[in-house]
């Protein structure tokens, strides 16, 4: 048996025995045993963030940069408050963290003392799981589990809310016996890793009998690790069909790949969205069937037999009930369908009819955009950004709204962990301290956060975050004075009535970047587009671009809310003024 | 516009979980945060191992709602096995209450024979007023208190539906 240490002790030992190199947070009274601890210490670095919110999102930009799971370390109150958009955005879209937010001592609990705030509570219906830990005792145990918890199954956020008085009272610590005890010790939690045989041997025929199959791919692939990604492209060569993605799942295939269709959904392309609609037969593969992916449920790929394949048990038939529900790791199950296949010496089926219909399709060409020489339009912006930077294979963030969508429809990834954005819960603010994250995992990578010039002031507190740590993020915002997404919804629905979707009074973008010590640049001219972001990426440093583009460009295609995915619309002229309350309910 | 609504199926679950704070609130947190019914809800240790509990729910949706819920609380960390007692075959269920009744005469006298019937015990009397003690399945006590109403029925406390699987096999 170890001997005594402190809790906060306990903590950074265990953190250090877990391979944790970094954590993001701020101070603050109920964590400051901790933070002692962390100044004593070498081997974990603690990155300041300006406000714990930063601290979340940081944390989930690394972790999904990275692959290895982002901890934040937050006190107590309005520390922990602030906290919580980062954990609801971990949840939804599936990122590993763990949270250690310090809490008020024991005997202070439920008086409502200074800075006291029900973390357990507030985070019981964002987090996967969380402690409170009031013995010093379990804490290293908690700790261990709180990390296989976050990691395993489907990831997500781990809470564990720590009272000061745990922080300085002493216990013994014991690492776990090694890899796989603290799964081995856990009563009730067992997430189901490998999938059923007899299951997978079915979805192999089912695909090898498909004429029109169409894989549906999501963010689990990417949270299944790059192998999962690997597996993904043996699994396309040998079944040759083509391949669709969510916005989450981006990177997961390449772009460049002659069957790739590109994303689905609201706003993916019309090849994406018509494929499914006729597909015989779509394997969903680490996806979740999201509204905003489906449509209209009953008019979304009406005559497909469905496979899907997903770790979270609760997934499957949640939205849309499939013929075949799988549950288990992703990436294991591909492996699986694709050993399965070999053994049964299978041949990829002659799909030429099917890519043929899709040609078809693709000859839509529905990314295409009007083009302007008196305006830089956003969509050539961002096209620019991707041809210039493609060759260094960027880490790319986003805010969210009309330019995330446009930087998933225009910027092409080639491989995972390179796309950082924020699906399920759509956070604005969440691509820069997003970016910061990615740039602490990845200190050599060119990070850049594609950003509206709305979005980016939600965080913009943590340009300081960058100068502090020497970090040369690049912040490329798409500036249209409008929340440009909430301007197109109005347009769409509310018949063109702008309800508070315009900013007046914005800042100077460019003196605001140098008053926080970086570069700041102002791209007004399309002429000048190219040169401006030469010029941004060539310097060694942070720097805020404020690419003033078109103001009223929309973002298509589209698909409105409550229609098919094949009522896509693809140009500004075929905006409807106004919507029905089904329709408005849908948004 | 109007709100759809599927046709719906009661089904009882049976829940055991780690005996550790929260898990109640977790539990009933799960049921309002996505929307789905409690007709009721129990809990207590009834196993050898004093760290885990039973929880019996009954619960009502549209079958995929019943399934979705299934599936939502088997994924709580701290939920060792969730088993739809509806689905596995023929249970018993059973909740008990007790029943404060006032009256005076016939009343009275009609009161006591009612609950004889219905094989309640008298664990209160005074001279204008009993309180009954019945145990049955839910339909069985509704039908007691609807008679009861009748005669003087003034205050109900019940304790929500504990239930288990006919024959010599554990869940």
């Amino acid at each position: 048996m170890a001997a005594d240490k402190t809790g906060a002790d306990i903590l950074i030992e265990a953190l250090t025995d877990l391979g944790v190199e970094v954590v993001f947070g701020y101070p603050g009274g109920a964590v400051l045993p901790i933070y002692d601890a962390l100044f004593k210490q070498t081997k974990i670095r603690h990155i300041l963030v300006r406000q714990e919110g930063g601290a979340a999102h940081a944390a989930e930009g690394y972790a999904r940069a990275t692959g290895k799971p982002g901890v934040v370390l937050v006190t107590s109150g309005p520390g922990a408050t602030n906290a919580v958009t980062g954990i609801a955005d971990a949840l939804m879209d599936s990122i590993p963290m763990v949270v250690i937010t310090g809490q008020v001592g024991t005997p202070l609990i439920g008086t409502d003392a200074f800075q006291e705030c029900d973390t357990i509570g507030i985070t019981r219906h964002c987090t996967k799981h969380n402690y409170l830990v009031k013995d010093p005792a379990k804490l290293g145990a908690v700790i261990h589990e709180a990390f296989y918890i976050a990691t395993s199954g489907r990831p997500g956020p781990v809470v564990i809310d720590l009272p000061k008085d745990v922080q300085v009272a002493t216990a013994a610590y014991r690492k776990p016996a090694g890899p796989g005890a603290v799964a081995a010790q856990h009563k009730s939690y067992r997430p189901q890793v490998k999938a059923d045989t007899a299951l997978i041997e079915t979805a192999v025929e089912m695909l090898a009998a498909a004429e029109r199959p169409v894989l549906y791919t999501g963010g689990g692939i990417i949270n299944a690790g790059p192998a999962a990604s690997q597996m993904l492209r043996e699994l396309q060569r040998i079944s040759g069909a083509p391949v669709t993605s969510t916005l989450m799942g981006l990177g997961a295939f390449p772009a460049s790949h002659p069957a790739w269709l590109g994303m689905l959904g609201m706003h993916g392309t019309y090849e994406a969205n018509h494929a499914m609609n006729q597909a015989d037969l779509i394997v969903a593969l680490g996806a979740r069937f999201d509204d905003r992916v489906t449509g209209r449920l009953d008019a979304f790929a009406p005559n497909a037999r469905k496979i899907h394949i997903d770790i979270d048990r609760s997934s499957i038939n949640k939205i849309v009930r499939v013929d075949v529900g799988i549950v288990g790791d992703v990436g294991r199950a591909m492996d699986d369908m694709v050993r399965v296949w070999k053994g049964r010496a299978h041949q990829a089926a002659d799909l030429s009819t099917w890519f043929a219909r899709i040609d078809e399709w693709r000859g839509k060409k529905s990314l295409a955009y009007p083009e302007s020489k008196a305006a830089i339009m956003p969509q050539h912006a961002i096209r620019r950004l991707w041809e210039a930077t493609r060759h260094l294979k960027p880490i790319v963030s986003t805010e969210v709204g009309q330019h995330q969508m446009w930087a998933a429809q225009h910027f092409d990834f080639e491989g995972p962990n390179k796309w950082l954005t924020s699906g399920g819960l759509g956070t604005m603010g969440y691509g820069l301290p997003a970016a910061i994250g990615a740039q602490i995992g990845h200190p050599d990578a060119l990070v850049i956060d594609i950003a509206g010039e709305a979005s980016i002031q939600m965080n913009i507190q943590e340009l300081a975050t960058a100068t502090q740590y020497r970090l040369p993020v690049k912040v490329f915002i798409l500036n249209n004075e409008y929340m440009g997404m909430v301007r197109q919804w109005q347009d769409l629905t509310y018949a063109g009535r702008h309800s508070h979707s315009y900013s007046e009074a914005l800042p100077d973008f460019v003196k605001l970047a140098e008053a926080y010590g970086w570069k700041g640049m102002r791209i007004e001219d399309p002429d000048a587009l190219d040169g401006g972001i030469a010029e941004m990426l060539a310097h060694d440093g942070p720097v805020m671009v404020d690419c003033r583009v078109a103001k009223l460009a929309n973002c298509f295609p589209m698909i409105p809310s409550g229609a098919a995915h094949t009522d896509m619309l693809l140009y500004e002229s075929e905006v409807v003024g106004e919507m029905t309350d089904e329709a408005k309910a849908l948004v | 516009m109007q709100i759809k609504t599927q046709a719906s199926e009661r089904h009882t679950l049976s829940v055991t979980v780690e005996n550790e704070p929260g898990i109640l609130a977790r539990i009933a947190g799960l049921f309002s945060a996505r929307g789905y019914n409690i007709e009721s809800l129990t809990v207590a240790d009834v196993t050898e191992d004093a760290t885990i509990s039973r929880i019996t729910i009954v619960t009502s949706g549209p079958p995929a709602v019943i399934e979705q819920i299934i599936a939502q609380l088997d994924r709580l960390v701290p939920v060792h096995r969730v088993v739809d007692l509806t689905e596995l075959g023929p249970h018993v269920a059973r909740e008990l209450a007790l029943v404060k009744v006032k009256g005076t005469g016939e009343k009275r006298i009609e009161a006591m024979r009612l609950a004889e019937v219905y094989r309640a015990r008298v664990v209160d009397a005074t001279t204008a007023s009993f309180v009954f003690e019945v145990t049955g399945g839910p339909e069985k006590i509704d039908k007691f208190l609807e008679l009861m109403r009748e005669v003087g029925l003034v205050e109900v406390a019940r304790t929500g539906v504990a239930a288990i699987a006919r024959g010599a096999d554990p869940i």
